[in-house]
């Protein structure tokens, strides 16, 4: 019984940090730009991808960090060429935008590399088990944990103490002003979107080493990392921390004890926190309101 | 005040000419579309779809609330209509009226934890309360079929006791069953529109803030319309169940959310007939590139971005020639 709390406990918090992943950078877009990206979940398949093709040439490692890096680099194209259009717009069509942009990403994903699963490797060594005991713990999924925490806490220091991210926390709280002192807002929303899809392409390198690739791998992240970002609180990254944890370790310890509620569990969280607490675990009061 | 007047004149009193022409094709459509090369049962899924984002449009073109989860409620209706028919009685009135309350009172439940969230929130929220409601139907594989869908159900003729209506094996009768509920159901829709209700609807949509300041409680109202466009929606489900005596969990999935609200988009969310145009261009579309190509769901996603930038208003939004804000 230890052993299966401890199992799901742990995949709970990889999952979660997955989720932590995908829902810091979807909640930044939200936060600066007003727009929900739907394609976000694809943008974490395309960074796997990237990574499948760039690993014979550049080994896992070097895939490791050219992958997110172009991944950033596509997000960047695409917000400059597309998304940019509707922030003026009502929020229905930057929805809408996202949403078919989604289904084409998803769309070229299989049409360039096949509807099947792909395997993408992974040093060898990593994928043995810390010790026998605990043999569901590889150095792999201990190596996941550590990079999404060197991300989280990269993400927290850029905007802490870089000007450009701390003109984006700024613009999250009255883009006006900012707007007002002479940034450039709409290259500042340029780069937030890029930094939002980089994360995206982290966690898609990640995912793939474990799960593998496959064109829809990102519709299972997506939903989750709404709620993550609704349960956390529009408006504060923490929340968003907090609120991707906390979901992926509920569902794992339910999967122990009812699994077929595994995946409805996150969203009773997310009703609870909506009855109790409507701005979300650490949400700015009237935020999301 | 004015412009308000104006535009909701210009779109709830629609010109006589407009009815007429509609009326005409959809009681003609059983003789027409075969020389065109369509089938009943086409017509019948563009009236279904159309009375679903119709419903939606109540809350999207009319209120100014957006809803990214009616899925939710369309699929209830289904499941609701076919459980009904599956495990209570053989009967269509008796399903279509469970589907929908079934639907309808999900709707007023989820509206009650919404109403306060707005905007972009708004939607985030819908959608997940939609995957709610898909994640049970596909894990309560004993009772809904799970992920097959739910079978072992068809609709049953209409019993009117001196008669009866054979709508279970004449597609065409059937045809003109959807084309007598749609009818009923927008006529009440217009009628909702030109009440006074209506008018605050269109109120809170045009300045939400100035609503608030006149006393109009914003939150109830905003909550009442979300409720009326989830029957709808709901309403549309079970004929949609009935049509194909079939109810597909894909059809409470969030992309069945984003086609019912492109729907209302492409053919234009701020007129009335708007959604049943975009419902005709939305079905059409559909069977033609998936029959044409396996990559269907780049051409709709090229659709829905093409549309977003360069035809927000939709069609009709476009012919009318009217500003929209």
């Amino acid at each position: 019984m230890l052993q299966l709390v401890l199992f799901n406990l742990t995949n709970g918090l990889i999952v979660g940090a997955f989720y932590v992943l995908m829902a810091l950078g979807l909640s930044m877009i939200i936060n600066l730009s007003n727009v929900v990206n739907f394609a976000h979940g694809n943008f974490l398949a395309i960074g796997g991808y990237i990574a499948f093709v760039l690993t014979p040439f550049i080994g896992f490692w070097g895939a490791l960090l050219v992958s997110p890096l172009l991944t950033a680099i596509m997000g960047y194209v695409i917000e400059k060429l597309i998304i940019r259009h509707v922030y003026t717009r009502n929020h229905i069509y930057s929805l809408l935008l996202t949403f078919g942009l989604s289904f084409i990403l998803q769309d070229v994903c299989r049409y360039i590399w096949g509807p099947s699963p792909l395997p993408l490797n992974i040093p060898a060594d990593m994928s043995a088990a810390v010790t026998p005991d605990l043999f569901f713990i590889t150095w792999y999924r201990v190596f996941m944990v550590a990079v999404v925490i060197v991300a989280v806490a990269g993400l927290f220091a850029f905007l802490r103490y870089t000007r450009v991210g701390m003109r984006i926390r700024a613009g999250t709280l009255d883009l006006d002003t900012v707007s007002a002192l002479g940034v450039n807002v709409s290259a500042l929303r340029s780069y937030n979107f890029a930094v939002g899809s980089f994360l995206a392409g982290l966690a898609g390198v990640l995912a793939a080493g474990q799960l593998g690739l496959n064109p829809n791998m990102g519709d299972d992240l997506i939903m989750p990392s709404f709620i993550a970002v609704i349960v956390g609180g529009v408006g504060s990254l923490t929340g968003t921390l907090l609120g991707g944890l906390l979901i992926g370790v509920a569902s794992a310890l339910t999967t122990v004890f009812y699994p077929s509620a595994a995946d409805a569990v996150i969203y009773v969280i997310m009703a609870l926190v909506l009855l109790i607490r409507p701005r979300g675990l650490l949400g700015e009061e009237g935020m999301l309101q | 005040m004015s412009t308000v007047t104006t535009r909701a004149d210009a779109t709830v009193v629609r010109p006589w000419q407009q009815l007429v022409v509609i009326w005409a094709l959809l009681l003609t459509a059983p003789f027409w579309l075969p020389l065109v090369g369509g089938y009943t049962a086409v017509a019948a899924r563009v009236l279904v779809m159309a009375l679903a984002a119709m419903g939606l449009n109540l809350l999207l073109g009319y209120t100014g609330v957006l809803s990214f989860g009616h899925a939710a409620y369309f699929g209830l209706g289904a499941y609701g209509a076919g459980l009904t028919l599956k495990y209570v009685a053989h009967s269509t009135p008796l399903a279509i009226v469970a589907g929908t309350l079934l639907g309808g009172i999900a709707g007023m439940l989820f509206g009650l934890l919404l109403v306060r969230r707005r905007g972009v929130y708004f939607a985030m929220v819908t959608i997940a309360f939609g995957q709610v409601c898909f994640y049970i139907a596909y894990k309560w594989d004993d009772f809904t079929g799970g992920y097959d869908g739910l079978r072992g159900f068809v609709r049953a003729p209409l019993d009117f006791g001196l008669f009866t209506i054979d709508i279970t094996n004449n597609g065409m009768l059937f045809y003109y069953f959807v084309v007598v509920v749609f009818g009923l159901a927008v006529g009440l829709q217009a009628l909702i529109l030109r009440s006074p209700f209506g008018r605050t609807m269109l109120a809170i949509r045009e300045n939400e803030r100035r609503a608030r300041f006149l006393g109009l409680p914003v939150e109830k109202h905003i909550w009442i319309s979300f409720s009326i466009s989830c029957f709808f929606t709901a309403l549309a489900g079970t004929l949609y169940a009935l049509l194909n005596n079939f109810a597909d969990p894909l059809g409470l999935n969030y992309i069945m959310s984003g086609n019912i609200v492109m729907i209302a988009v492409m053919g234009g969310m701020r007129t009335f007939w708007g959604p049943l145009v975009g419902a005709v261009l939305f079905v059409l579309l559909q069977d033609y590139v998936s029959s044409m190509t396996t990559n269907w769901m780049s051409f709709v996603g090229l659709v829905f971005v093409l549309v977003v930038l360069f035809f927000p208003r939709g069609l009709m939004g476009v012919l009318q020639r009217k500003p929209s804000a």
